[in-house]
Parts: C-alpha cells; structure tokens; sequence
C-alpha cells in the first residue's frame, strides 16, 4: 500500500530558491496534494502552499508538476512510477512570494479592464429571456475555476515579461469572447464600445498565436482557443480586415 | 508599541462568499466606504462548492409555486425550528435576489420559453432551484465577484481609483473584532501573504465567514471553514444559536482518502441510484420511519415504477430526508455490512446507460473518474455520510441580520435560525443572497444613523496583536505542541464523539477532551517567520475551531430530543417543548455558557398556512390555540 | 534568453523546462511531415509531367489552366499560353494559402519551424514577440479568402472524380482504384475545408442570436463537430493529396497500371 514518494520542491521567495528533495510517505489513491500537505505537517510546517477545495473546483492549487502546469489536487500520483522523481515547482510565470505560492495580482488587474456586462436598459429584473442555445457558449466560458494556468502557460507572457502590460492572456480574452457572445449583453447600445475592438486594440488578442497551450493545460476542459479565441479573430476580421464585410452596410446580429 | 498599518472604513465585510459579496455590494449601492476580506483569493470561496441551485420559488416551469410554498417547505425541513420571520423573508425576497443576478451577467440554464430554468430537489414541492447545471455556486461567486468589479470600475471612471469605495483584501484573515463602549470599532487582522497586521477602523462589521466543517474529519468543507466569524462574534459577546445541528450529507466519496468528504450530489439518486450494503440488498427499504411510511415505497417494484410515473407510485426511500439517510448508512457500517473503505455501495450503473449516465450527471463522471479512478458507468461509488453544513449560528434580528452586538451583523451559514434543525438543498445560496443583502442594508443603516463614531483603544490593539503572535513563542515550553497533529485530534475527537448519531456519554467524554485539547493548544509552537506561514495560520485558526466545537458539544448535550441535524441515540424521539427552546451560547471568561431561551412565536396568518394536522406533530397544544382550524375558521 | 521565466521576482529556476516527458517529440514529427510534404509537393511542381493518366488528373495540376497543360484532360485553358512553367505553381499557391492560414497549420509550423513555442511550458528561444500583431503575420487574417478560393478548387477536384468515372476512352460507367483515390481525396478536402474555424465563423459563429437563425444554428452545430476535428482532417487530406498525385504520376508514368473494378 503506502510508500516513500520522492519528491524536489521548489523552495524560496523572491530572493532566490532552490529545489529541494525530501522523502514523504505516499498511499494508494492520493494526489499531489496529499503528498505536499504531509510534507506541510511532518517536516516543513512553514511551506507555503495555496489550496481550498482539493475537488478540483475553485483553482486554487495551480502548480507546476513535472514541469506541467496542473492542479495539485487533480493530479493522480498513480500516473507517476513510485522510484520517479516528483518535482513541484511555482508556476513560473508569475512573481513568487513563498514555496508553491506565486502573486497572481496580474490577473486581478486585467480582470478590471475588461469592461463588465452591460444590462439592457429596457428590461427590468425578471423579463429576461434568453434561449439555452444562445446562452451555450458563454456558459462554456463560466465553467472557468480562474485556476490560472492558462495564463502561466501562455508563452506570450511567460516567455516575455514585457508583453504583459498589452496582453490580457486568454482567461480574460475568453470573459471578452464570453460577454462579446452573451445575447443581451448592451455595451455597444449602451456605449457604443466595441468588444472586438478592445478585445483587439487594449487586451491584445493580435499577440495570440493560437499555440493552444491554453487549451491543453485547462483543467475544466474548455475549448478556449477553438471557442472563444479564435471566433474573437474571426469577429475582429469581420470588423477590422474583411474588405467586402466592411463594405456592407452594417448588418444586426 | 508596534505600529501597523490601518485603514478606515464605513463598513468591512469578513467573508467573500456569497453573502459577503451580496452584503458589500449592497454596502457600496447605499454609499458605505466598504471592505472586502478573504481568507483566500478573491472568487475562491467555498460558495463555489455547491452544485444544485438556488431555491426561490419564481414559479418557472409550475406556475403554482409561490413564496408560501416554499415557506411552508423550508420549515418543514427545519423541523419548525426555524425562526419564522427569516424564513419568510427568504421565500419572499429569493426570487427577486435571483432575478437581479441576471442583470449581473448570470446566465442560468433556461427554459424553452426562455426563462430561468428550475429543478426538483429533495424536501421542495415544486421544481424550484435555479441552476447552472451542476456549477450553480461558481456561477453565484463570479457572477458577485464581477458585479464588484463592474463597481470598482464605477469608482474608477469618477475617482481615477478602482478602490476608491470598495476595496477587497485578499489572502487577510480578521483575528480579533474591537470594541468601544459596547459597539463595534474595528478589526484586528493580518495579510496571510507577508504576516503584517491591520487594523480596521470601522463603526461595523458584516461576519460571512461560513461555516465549520473543519472541526471535523470526514467534511465537504475547505480549510477555511474553521468558524471563524463563529468564534468573533462569540468573542465580541454576540451569542450563537442552534450550534448542536450539524448537517450530515449522506453520500460524500469514502475512497481514496485524498477525497475523503467530497460531495456526491443528491441529483445521483434522484435519478435511479440506488444504496446497497455488503450483501448486494437495497437497505433503505429497512429504514422508513413510521412518519414517511405512507410517502415512500416499501418494495422495489413501486420504488423503481415511479421514476416514470411518479404520481401513482410512492418515492423510493434513497430519497427520504439527508438526515434518515445519512443515519441508515452510518447503521449498515455499524452493523459490519459496509463497503471495504467504509461506506455503502451508491449504484447508478446497474440502473441507467453509461450515455445516459454521462449526459444527466456529467459532473460527477468526471469526479470519480479523474479523482477515484472510478467509471461510475461500470461500477458502483463508495459513499458514507460527511460533515456538511452548520445550520447554527450568530443569533441576528431577521431584517436587519443585526447580532446582540450594535454594529455587528452576521449572513450566510455564520447566522443561524433561518434553517432550524436542518437545511433544504438549495436554500443555502437563496439565504447568502436574502440576508447578505439585508446585512449590508442594516449595516448602512446603522452607520447612517450612528452619531459619532466610535473611537479604537490602543490597548486592544496591542493586545490582539500579542496574542495573534503566541504561537511563535511557545508556550511555558514544557511541552511543545504541532498545530496539525492538535488539529488531526480535535477532528477525530468532534467526528467520533459529536458526530452523527450522539450519546450523552460520548459528549461529556468529548468536552472532557477538548478541555485537554484547549489547554494544550496553548503550548502550540509554530516555526519560521510571519511571511506565509500555513502553521502559523492553522494554529490561530485552532483557537476558533476548538471554542466553537466547545460550543456545539455543550449544545448537543443539553437538547435531549432528537431532531433534524441532531441524532441522539439516548433521547431519540422528537419532543414538541424542545421545539419551543433555543439554546444559546455565549463566552464567560474561558469557556463557553449555554442558557435556554424561548423560541419567539410564529406569527398568526403564517400559522395558518399550514393545517393542523400537520402543526400537531411538532407543536404543543397551547401553541395552536390561534390557530384557523381552532377558531372555526375556514381555511 | 529573455526577460520570460527569469525576468526579476520570478521563482528562481534556471532550466528551460522541467518537463520529462518527450516534449519534443510532437513537433519534431510535425516538422518533418511538414518538410517531407514541402519537399514532395515541390519536386512535384516543377516536374510539368506526369500528373494525366486519363481518366485521372494529379490534384496538383487541376484544373488544367495553361495551354501546356495536357490535351485532352477537358478543361479550358483560362491561363492563356505565356505561362510556361508547369501550372501546379499557379494552382498550388490557393491550396497552399489556405493551408498557411489555416489556424490548425498556424498552430503546427508555429510550434514546429518557429519553436514560438515549441512545446507548452517550454521556453522558447526569441528575444522578443509581437504575435500576429504586424506585417507579415497580420496576412494570416485574410484566412477566410483562401477558404472562399478552397471550396472552388473542392468543386473542380469533386469534379476529377466524376469524371473518373469513365474509362480511358471516355466512355461513362466504369472505375478503378484511381477513381476511389480521387473521390477518398475529394471527400477529404471537403471535410477539411468545411471543418475550418473561417467556415465556422461565417456559416453562423457569427451570430448571437442563433434562435432567430435556427438553419444557420443547425449548419453552426455540424460544423462544429468537424471543427473538433480539424487538425485529424488537415493530416489526412494534406497526406492523401500527396498520394493521389502520386498514384496518378506512377499510373501516368507507366510504372504501375491502374486496377480497373469494372
């Protein structure tokens, strides 16, 4: 049943760190998570690590396991080989503050730039009405734990530090798709800002290379570059690039 | 003298889950200056755990639903324990609460005619519960987490500040409230990311803390419900009520350990799942109480017929109230028939297609799949009852959710009296959103009608910051202490002794031992600094923990009836004076005081929703004699 | 490397990746499928011979647009006859736009050529990044033109296959193992073509409101469960267009003899 796991966990704050090996009990049926807490309780009581519900619902636990971005609680150490050696790292492309906890405050801010949902004016609370299959894909987009391992693994921002200040990544990319899609969403009548336009000019949807890392990584297994970020470029070419679109008269969606 | 860093406030909010965030948004709407705190990051909060929806009786897909139903359900589930006037606010004010979620940008599943869809859901007489799916709590805690924001952009369009008037601290836990004069003046707290203390100026405080889980070992709960806001309001002389009922889900996963607790949603058995012990045999037909006799099915056969014709046939006794369930399988496990990890055999593959399966509960395919390696499509579930929500509370008047404290106002699952001795499914986010929005009304209220401001002591400052850092200090030394080891005891001793089936004699053994555990508790040592520090934090969060288990063990042995969310195996009958007393706690010098206090009675015309057939089982005669049927009136 | 996973504050981790797993493997195979196709596709195009075996034409050199194109395969020569290179140049530059645009083969060669990046949390080896924020990549949006451009070229290469119907006089109501390879190739490129995210868009993604367009919707919904499959059609299409042309080169060449069904 049980063993002993072998783990190399990153270790430090924004000064430095290292990777450190330690040896943690391991038993059938746990994840990454356990081994770590039990690391926590028998030989480091001060390793800091994120965690809230280990069911895989609120995305808290974003680490990189193995050099892949993942949540610790949803990670099986039966996947591993019981000689192999387990590294937990930080994700990598945010500042550390301690160990596995890492200063997602970019993500906080790019969240307030995107411009929230605008309520029809005309409907009071209550006379809403929207049909499910209009409503399908910006749920897909709800389903979104905020894990952040979309935006950890995004080259766009973890390779270039300096890209960060135009880029959203695409967690917010997607809450545009998600709001540009919402069928009663009134920015435009209501302001008339155009989400593509945004999405395009102020949360740089151009830096996207549909790598589709994004996709890979997420752990709610949402289609995020073939359902929000890639209908976010072909709406902004409707709007911006499409010379016989643009030539049309303006046509309702 | 230490200098911290500080900020004033009209309002600060403890607590960013459903309630917390309805009651700062409300704050903000009403002009307060207001602050957010989190334990944990901002959208992370245990709200998003729930799955089934929220209860409010919009009479979507039947037409005859409306806030008297519901009202009527909701103090059936609490075994009329509820305090009336909360539980009428809730049906009236849930649909509009739901309502305005839309203009928020929720987006809830719909009907075909393009309104909010609703579903059925244990104890509710219609389909009732507003829902996304089975993601209903992430779409609460972000649709509120972005109504904040789109706040926060107000401000910032008119002030070039996005904090100017709503501020959330993340990752900050409050340790102490301070008072001035009686009233609330502040809070105490520190940012779990670097350790550095704060102090609140502020003339109130909105306790959302949830619940208390972690006190016990099997929970569906996360790490921060420690009873935190139990444990302020306690502290800062408001009282708790109700602490002795403690809901047990009955089907949590048992197996593999990781996930020990995790919920399995009801929605699996209202869909043909069926219990079965060791030997393969359908228990539950063993464990209908006389009362529901004529409700439920007594053979297979009906059970089975009335997923499809629900009319003609009576339930099948899987779905009987979480209570009888979740002590059914506790019995099996006992009596040595339970599965090889400890639960009973939860089995939706024998009785749907594995398409079937994946379309109706996709959810919890995942679940098992990913986290048990189990295909509920081939196989069936471990599950065993767990640890699930605490249906006490801070004891607040109903409009204003105002404790026993001037300027202390409690919402969510820290209040108690909405849901009496045990809470429907679904009601619990209605109530975040109801009362969180009434407490930052009251709250503003308060402040608006407040004169002058109270002013903090020094000294209670510097006294909450000397004990936040004892633990680095450790003790007399003799003995040092592990928070997670004290921790480990304090589960095994709450889910062993008060856990769900309770004997007057296991209770004195438990507050023999958590006294043990209390004086221990403060030899308890911690290493490293104050930056990050998860030991740290378990060991301030253990102090919470272990008063308020205090408390609900004090509770649990005083109520000598059984009743909802309390089993005792020595009194196990219903009793209708009980229904008539609550049993408040408060703090005296070390240790918690528990006192009997009358039960405020049901107003008329509410009592006259129900009949008096129904009213007899739990109320005593007296109680009935304005009731229409006494008075020869018509119904 | 640059100001990426050890810009300032960064946890300080000096390797590129941590990954153990064979990374690197995806884009190696993609890379020399895509080089091996490049280099066969070229060699292809210059060679002018051996793409009409009739009744089949080489999908690289239909429709016969040039009057040196080979008497007889009954096309018109819209061309005229200054050109006198091998006509697959001029056909070949649509397929090959629509497939350079396209946001699977974006994704492959990105990956693959440019290591931008080579593989998910893998650092990539460029100083700085600008997406397709700018000229030339900007052009990747004209996407959608190459797809009006592909369901042409669909037509005519659906129309080689009809006529592949026939024998080698003409005479209708026959076929071969030739004829099954254009139609396989035919059907292909239209899953491939119809599955794309341009096609997607325009057939009703577009839309917010698709309970006002409920044929749109339903078009929307098929095309939707293609597009899960783009990146499988892409391969299968781009691999068996190779071999078609192929087939009809080793046919027309003499070195195989086409195996006639009836």
């Amino acid at each position: 049943m049980g063993y002993q796991a072998h783990l190399r966990v990153w270790r430090g704050d924004a000064e430095g760190g290292e990777l450190r090996d330690f040896t943690v009990e391991a038993n059938e049926g746990e994840v990454v998570l356990d081994i770590i807490h039990r690391l926590q309780a028998t030989q480091c009581s001060d390793l800091a690590v994120r965690w809230n519900c280990k069911a895989g619902k609120c995305g808290s636990c974003s680490a990189e396991i193995n050099g892949r971005p993942r949540l610790m609680c949803m990670t099986r150490m039966s996947i591993f080989e019981p000689d192999e050696v387990i590294t937990v790292t930080p994700i990598r492309t945010f500042p550390v503050i301690k160990d596995l906890v890492t200063d997602v405050s970019y993500n906080y801010q790019k969240a307030r730039e995107v411009p929230s949902f605008s309520p029809p004016k005309d409907l009071q609370p209550g006379e809403y009405r929207m049909q499910q299959q209009d409503v399908n894909r910006s749920q897909e987009f709800r389903k979104c734990i905020e894990c952040f391992l979309c935006q950890n693994v995004c080259h766009v921002i973890r390779d270039h530090e300096d890209n960060k200040a135009n880029f959203a990544g695409p967690r917010f990319l997607m809450r545009i798709a998600e709001l540009e899609m919402h069928p009663l969403d009134s920015l435009e009548e209501n302001t008339g800002a155009d989400r593509t336009a945004v999405a395009q000019s102020d949360h740089g949807l151009g830096f996207c290379n549909i790598t589709k890392c994004c996709t890979e990584v997420c752990p709610e297994n949402i289609k995020i570059t073939d359902n929000a970020l890639i209908p976010m470029k072909e709406r902004v070419v409707d709007r911006k690039y499409d010379p016989i679109l643009r030539l049309l008269p303006w046509r309702k969606r | 003298m230490t200098e911290f860093e500080r900020h004033a406030y009209d309002v600060v909010v403890i607590g960013a889950g459903g309630a917390g965030l309805r009651a700062a948004i409300e704050a903000r709407q009403r002009g307060l200056r207001t602050a957010v705190v989190c334990k944990s990051l901002f959208g992370k909060a245990h709200t998003v755990m729930a799955e089934g929806g929220i209860a409010a009786a919009m009479g979507n897909v039947n037409a005859r639903d409306n806030w008297q139903v519901h009202f009527r359900d909701t103090m059936r589930g609490g075994k009329f324990l509820n305090h009336w006037r909360m539980a009428e606010l809730h049906a009236k004010e849930a649909p509009e609460r739901v309502w305005e979620l839309e203009t928020y940008g929720a987006l809830f599943d719909r009907t075909p005619d393009g309104k909010i869809s609703q579903r059925n859901f244990g104890g509710h007489e219609y389909p009732r519960l507003a829902h996304v799916g089975d993601r209903t709590g992430l779409e609460l805690i972000r649709t509120l987490q972005q109504k904040i924001v789109s706040l926060q952009q107000e401000d910032f369009k008119e002030t070039g500040d996005y904090e100017a008037n709503l501020k959330v601290f993340a990752e900050f836990t409050v340790t102490d409230l301070l008072k001035s004069d009686g009233r609330i003046a502040g809070a105490f707290g520190y940012w779990r990311e670097s350790g550095r203390f704060v102090v609140f100026e502020a003339p109130a405080v909105v306790l959302a803390t949830g619940g208390i889980g972690k006190s016990f070992k099997v929970t569906s709960n996360s790490w921060e419900y420690t009873g935190d806001g139990h444990a302020l309001a306690l502290r800062a002389g408001a009282s708790l009520i109700n602490m002795e009922f403690v809901q047990f889900h009955p089907t949590g996963m048992v197996w593999p350990p990781s996930v020990k607790g995790i919920l399995v949603t009801e929605s699996v058995r209202g869909d043909g799942g069926v219990l079965r012990n060791s030997e393969g045999r359908r228990f539950m037909f063993d464990y209908i109480p006389e009362v529901f006799k004529d409700k439920y099915a007594d053979n297979e056969a009906e059970a089975d017929r009335w997923y499809t014709d629900p009319d003609n046939n009576r339930r099948p006794p899987e779905l009987l109230p979480r209570d009888e369930v979740a002590r059914a399988i506790n019995a099996e496990v006992k009596a040595g028939r339970g599965s090889p990890h400890g639960g009973v055999f939860l089995d939706v593959s024998s009785r749907l297609s594995a398409e079937e399966i994946k379309r109706r509960l996709p959810s919890m395919y995942h679940q098992f799949k990913e986290l048990a390696d189990v295909d509920i499509t081939a196989e069936p579930m471990e599950v065993g009852p767990t640890c699930h929500y605490v249906m006490g509370g801070v004891e607040v008047d109903p409009d204003s959710a105002q404790s026993r404290v001037p300027g202390l106002f409690a919402a969510g699952e820290v209040a108690g009296g909405m849901h009496g001795s045990n809470r429907l499914g679904g009601n619990s986010l209605s109530d975040l959103l109801v009362f969180g929005r009434r407490a930052g009304l009251g709250a503003a209220d308060y402040v608006a009608a407040l004169g002058s401001r109270p002013s903090l002591s020094e000294e209670d400052v510097q006294a909450a910051a000397r004990l936040a850092v004892l633990p680095f200090e450790g003790g007399d030394g003799e003995t040092q202490e592990n928070p997670y080891a004290l921790h480990g005891e304090l589960q095994q001793v709450m889910n062993d002794l008060v856990g769900i089936i309770r004997k007057g004699e296991e209770m004195k053994l438990a507050l023999t031992k958590l006294d043990e555990l209390k004086r221990r508790a403060k030899n308890v040592v911690v290493e490293g600094h104050r930056q990050y520090n998860p030991g740290w934090h378990l060991a301030l969060d253990l102090r919470n923990m272990l008063l308020v288990s205090e408390c609900v063990a004090k509770a649990a042995l005083q109520r000598t009836e059984s009743r909802g969310g309390h089993t005792r195996d020595d009194y196990p009958q219903m009793e209708a004076d009980w229904r008539r007393k609550l049993l408040p706690c408060t703090v005296e010098d070390d240790g918690i005081t528990v006192t009997e206090q009358p039960q405020p009675a049901m107003r008329g015309d509410l009592l006259d929703l129900f009949e008096y057939d129904e009213l007899q089982k739990y109320f005593t005669p007296e109680e009935l004699e304005s009731h229409r049927a006494r008075l020869g009136k018509e119904s | 490397m640059t100001a990426g996973i050890s810009a300032p504050g960064r946890p300080s981790i000096r390797a590129r990746t941590l990954r153990t797993d064979r990374w690197w493997l995806a884009p190696a195979v993609t890379a020399a499928s895509l080089f091996a196709f490049v280099v066969y596709a070229t060699i292809r195009a210059f060679w002018n011979g051996a793409y009409y075996a009739p009744p089949y034409i080489s999908p690289f050199y239909s429709p016969c647009i040039a009057t040196n194109c080979v008497p007889g395969s009954e096309t018109i020569y819209i061309f005229g006859d200054w050109w006198k290179l091998s006509p697959a140049l001029i056909i070949l530059i649509f397929p090959l736009g629509f497939r350079l645009t396209c946001y699977y083969y974006r994704k492959a060669y990105y990956r693959s050529f440019w290591a931008s990046p080579p593989a998910c949390a893998v650092s990539e080896p460029h100083r700085s990044y600008t997406g397709e924020r700018r000229f030339p990549l900007i052009l990747q949006n004209i996407h959608r033109y190459f797809f009006y451009f592909g369901l042409i070229f669909n037509v005519i290469l659906t129309y080689d296959a009809v006529i592949a119907f026939r024998d080698a006089d003409g005479d209708w109501g026959h076929a071969g193992l030739g004829t099954l390879v254009l139609l396989v190739n035919a059907a292909l490129l239209w899953l491939y073509s119809l599955s794309c995210h341009s096609c997607r868009h325009i057939v009703g993604g577009r839309l917010n409101h698709f309970s006002r367009h409920p044929v749109r919707y339903r078009m929307w919904t098929f095309v939707s469960r293609l597009n899960a499959r783009h990146m499988l059609y892409a391969w299968l299409s781009l691999f068996w267009v190779a071999f078609a042309d192929l087939y009809v080169a080793m046919v027309a060449s003499g070195t195989i003899s086409d195996l006639r069904f009836f």
